[in-house]
């Protein structure tokens, strides 16, 4: 039930300027107060090309003003290697399958080497039309493909953008210091720059 | 870098011929200062359709401050600005609309394509989405990601200023751009084309 009290006469509620009001200069000073106080706080802009976001995997990782939690993160991908250099790829065809933007295109062949069937021939990516989405670092059966912390990347044309299978081992070679192979037990290699050239399974394993 | 005598042709027919090669070489010192005028105050015209242009907004937030670039001054009229940058997925039935501001923009003119449904498409493999605004309008930079961060926008913003730096101010149309895919419609189509019209 509205009474008469639940009623409010919008109008009523209107009422002259007052006198410093009608001064505007003291509305003035008190909006530019607020530019004067930020002048003396701590600024919060980031200079980008000079400062960026360390990318780590340790220590505190809650302060997001300098740090990139490297583990997280997902940029442009890479290829791993396995302990003896090679790419550790066994072109499945999971990642191509499992990639939402279709953005991964393998040719497999024959491999060269006696401890897996398959190798990829050829592995591009089409870094523009990937959606970092990290499905593929999921589906990889062996930990091959991974998604690293490198976010500054732009391209003139698009075909600078397609990384082929040399250009994402660089990238492996590159980022391995900082973020060694998740899980290095599948090849015993964590990718830390020094491969201790041991096999990557019992050669007895041989399918 | 000033007038000196060896800018000037050695060998000048007549006084026309130099006072022209003296002009020459002044407009080629002003173009100079030009280029670093405008390197630093490129107005953008944001062409954001989609979540892309969150990410475009952010850039131009205190945090990331694209004004450190002289590129914070979106101008929503596309003729007064330089720099599109096209941030989103571009339907088929846009398009025109991009087309259309991208003419209206003066020379000269750039172009960023910002995330992965502009520069190619992204995910959107459909026939209502175009598969990278190159097949359309040529591009500078493209700025992968989805959407790219801030950083990566900046770094497009960045590698503008280098073209302007290495090539000077050109109108687009000679410096080229894109993949130089052009989508023509089959001979057949427009032989039916051409019928229809006779009739």
């Amino acid at each position: 039930m509205i009474t008469e009290d639940d009623i409010i006469i919008v109008d009523d509620m209107r009422r002259d300027m007052s006198l410093t009001e009608r001064f505007y200069l003291p509305q003035i000073a008190q909006g530019l107060s607020v530019t004067l106080r930020r002048m003396f706080t701590k600024r919060v802009t980031l200079q980008y090309p000079e400062m960026r976001r360390e990318p780590k995997l340790e220590g505190d990782l809650t302060d997001p003003h300098s740090q990139l939690n490297a583990s997280r993160y997902r940029g442009v991908h890479r290829l791993n290697r396995d302990p003896d250099g090679r790419v550790a790829c066994v072109a499945c065809f999971m990642c191509e399958t499992a990639c939402p933007a279709h953005c991964i295109h393998i040719d497999a062949a024959e491999s060269p080497w006696p401890d897996r069937e398959k190798y990829p021939a050829k592995f591009d990516i089409d870094e523009l039309r990937c959606i970092y989405c990290g499905m593929c670092e999921e589906a990889c059966p062996v930990d091959a493909i991974e998604l690293t912390y490198e976010y500054d990347l732009v391209g003139n044309t698009r075909n600078e953008m397609i990384f082929d299978k040399g250009k994402l081992l660089e990238v492996f070679d590159e980022t391995c210091q900082i973020k060694p192979r998740r899980n290095p037990r599948i090849t015993g290699y964590a990718g830390t720059g020094s491969p201790d050239h041991q096999p990557a399974r019992p050669t007895g394993e041989q399918h | 870098m000033g007038l000196s005598k060896s800018e000037i042709s050695p060998h000048p027919a007549s006084r026309d011929d130099m006072i022209t090669t003296r002009l020459d070489a002044l407009v080629k010192y002003f173009q100079g200062k030009c280029g670093w005028a405008q390197r630093n105050s490129l107005w953008p015209m944001p062409f954001a359709t989609a979540c892309c242009g969150i990410e475009l907004m952010a850039t131009g937030a205190s945090r990331y401050d694209i004004a450190r670039f002289g590129a914070e001054a979106m101008r929503f009229s596309p003729r007064q600005s330089d720099l599109m940058i096209c941030a989103g997925r571009v339907a088929i039935k846009m398009m025109p609309v991009l087309q259309r501001i991208y003419m209206q923009m003066p020379e000269p003119k750039w172009v960023i394509s910002m995330g992965a449904c502009a520069s190619t498409g992204g995910v959107f493999d459909t026939y209502a989405v175009v598969q990278g605004i190159d097949q359309f309008i040529p591009v500078d930079v493209y700025v992968p990601g989805c959407p790219p961060r801030p950083e990566t926008l900046i770094e497009g913003v960045m590698a503008i200023q280098r073209i302007i730096d290495t090539q000077g101010i050109q109108n687009s149309a000679d410096r080229g751009g894109g993949l130089g895919l052009v989508i023509e419609p089959a001979s057949e189509m427009v032989q039916v084309g051409k019928e229809q019209a006779a009739q």
